[in-house]
């Protein structure tokens, strides 16, 4: 190797190992931010209690109400977006294979849909919630991230179905299989790697969202135990607390972030651990 | 005015050089694309139990007229297809045919193997259970000989339920044999099985073919010369799209009656 193209090996080598590394920085640096700044208010009574009186003037209790309320939202907005995004993804890549066309335009509408702010939905469900006579509501809330997360859900599986070589298609049809036995039998097994990243983008997105919920599924200290009751939502909790002038209620906001993390985290190590599995082993 | 044939002739019944009928029949085909006319007015008869090699270069259309067989080419947005193909009754491009059914026929062997995303039981079992067919002890009766008919059996019969696509490329090819198997096909196609298989692996799938023309009608594509005078009871030379010359091996081999045939034959030797 010449000299030139030695230094030109070891400057895009260094700028590589720059921008990989920094991401990795970044992420560590928010993380520890985050631990650190609510460490103090991180207790056990956090995630067991629900606010008491004057919780948000430093009183006790905890924010399981924002936790459940969160966890409800998204997981009833990934179950409705798996629902939907499956199937569809699956349409796009197995009965529209001839329709190039077609299959570019949902394509853009889709990607057009993902790219809208969540705030422009959470305007849509307030509409919405209005024109059918709801209150704001888990089901409102559940309903409008529905609606934020479909795309992403589509999309992000519609890309590994996409790698899929079309000989496996032919091969499944070939077999005189339908299209609907192959892209339930066959291409759905040949992504599901790809289907549990796209839940997991899904509900990353929908529990993190706090603009989307913060007209539809209200606020409340209480937890909900009705679909028709208003729920809170760990963002919103962070967002309310963080905008207090006291210490103590900040800490908290901190400490709601963290366990906001932890929880992307766990889902995030399952699905990844759950994606490899089935990658690895090709489904049995 | 192309796949969706314009009417639908009545088959006629061939007998062919072989002493047997022709299976299938394909009648006027013509392939395009935009710009270009791939399959020119293709006429021909296979023999029933009998392995008839479409022979030729790469892009004279050979797959593509393999693809229209089993209307694989309803997946490609580009191809317009006319004309007919019979396989017993039915007309395979006539859209009112029961498509799912005419390709069962007709199993398929890809150049490479695409495995189904299951065990090697699955895999082979899946096409008898689309079937319809619950019987559990039937559905493995059906999987064990059809593993056995292809001589992947021995070697599978302690990880069946492992995944299809842990097997070598050669043992896949051999499991997308006996899948297709499974589902009793009329005809088996070959689109260049051997291509991506070494040559102990190519052998074990030429030895196959040998066996299994007692009991189907085998079309294989191939652009490897010796594969063809190894294989073939009946040869059918394409170029650009056209059917060139066809007829027993030895004597096509032997006697080329056309240029480009001459010419294919001295430069593929």
């Amino acid at each position: 190797m010449n000299r030139r193209k030695l230094i030109e090996e070891r400057f895009f080598k260094l700028l590589s190992s720059i921008a990989s590394y920094s991401l990795i920085a970044i992420l560590a640096f928010i993380i520890v931010i985050i631990f650190v700044k609510g460490f103090h208010a991180l207790t056990f009574d956090m995630v067991i209690k629900a606010p008491k009186g004057g919780f948000y003037y430093g009183g006790e209790g905890g924010v399981l109400n924002a936790i459940l309320g969160s966890l409800y939202i998204a997981g009833g907005a990934s179950i409705i977006a798996i629902g939907i995004g499956m199937p569809a993804a699956l349409y796009i890549n197995v009965n529209l294979v001839r329709h190039h066309a077609l299959q570019n335009t949902i394509r853009y509408f889709l990607d057009a849909l993902w790219g809208i702010p969540s705030i422009v939905y959470g305007a849509f469900g307030f509409t919405l919630m209005l024109y059918l006579g709801m209150n704001a509501s888990l089901l409102a809330g559940i309903i409008t991230v529905a609606l934020l997360i479909t795309p992403i859900m589509i999309r992000t599986f519609d890309e590994v179905l996409c790698t899929i070589p079309k000989g496996l298609l032919e091969s499944s049809l070939a077999l005189g299989s339908t299209n609907t036995e192959t892209a339930f039998r066959v291409m759905f097994k040949q992504g599901f790697s790809g289907f549990i990243t796209a839940i997991l983008l899904a509900f990353g997105r929908g529990i993190g969202d706090a603009a989307s919920v913060l007209f539809t599924a209200g606020y409340t200290d209480l937890i909900p135990v009705n679909l028709d009751e208003p729920a809170a939502t760990l963002p919103l909790s962070i967002f309310f607390q963080l905008s207090s002038p006291i210490p103590e209620v900040r800490e908290r906001a901190f400490a709601s972030a963290a366990i906001l993390t932890l929880i992307i985290l766990v889902i995030s190590l399952t699905a990844r651990a759950l994606s490899k599995k089935y990658s690895k082993s090709n489904l049995q | 005015m192309f796949t969706d044939v314009e009417m639908c002739e009545k088959p006629d019944v061939v007998s062919t050089p072989y002493g047997s009928t022709s299976i299938l029949r394909i009648r006027n085909l013509n392939v395009f694309t935009e710009d270009h006319h791939i399959l020119k007015d293709i006429n021909l008869d296979i023999p029933k139990n009998k392995i008839t090699v479409l022979l030729g270069p790469s892009g004279c259309g050979k797959t593509t007229l393999l693809k229209c067989m089993n209307k694989l080419t309803d997946l490609y947005q580009e191809l317009k297809v006319s004309g007919n193909i019979f396989i017993d009754e039915d007309d395979v491009l006539h859209s009112n045919s029961n498509i799912p059914a005419i390709r069962q026929k007709m199993g398929l062997l890809s150049q490479r193997p695409y495995p189904l995303p299951m065990s090697i039981f699955k895999n082979v079992a899946y096409g008898i259970k689309l079937q319809g067919v619950k019987n559990k002890s039937l559905i493995a009766e059906t999987v064990e000989r059809n593993l056995r008919e292809v001589g992947l059996w021995e070697e599978v019969k302690d990880r069946l339920h492992s995944p299809g696509a842990s097997l070598s490329i050669g043992q896949q090819q051999r499991l997308c044999l006996a899948r297709g198997l499974a589902v009793k096909p009329w005809i088996i196609l070959a689109d260049e099985p051997t291509s991506a298989l070494d040559p102990i692996s190519s052998k074990i799938i030429e030895d196959l073919f040998r066996n299994l023309k007692q009991k189907y009608t085998i079309i294989l594509v191939t652009h490897i010369l010796r594969q063809a005078v190894r294989l073939a009871d009946h040869v059918v030379f394409m170029n650009f799209g056209e059917i060139i010359e066809q007829g027993k091996p030895m004597e096509l081999f032997k006697n080329p009656s056309t240029k480009q045939l001459k010419e294919y034959l001295v430069d593929g030797n």
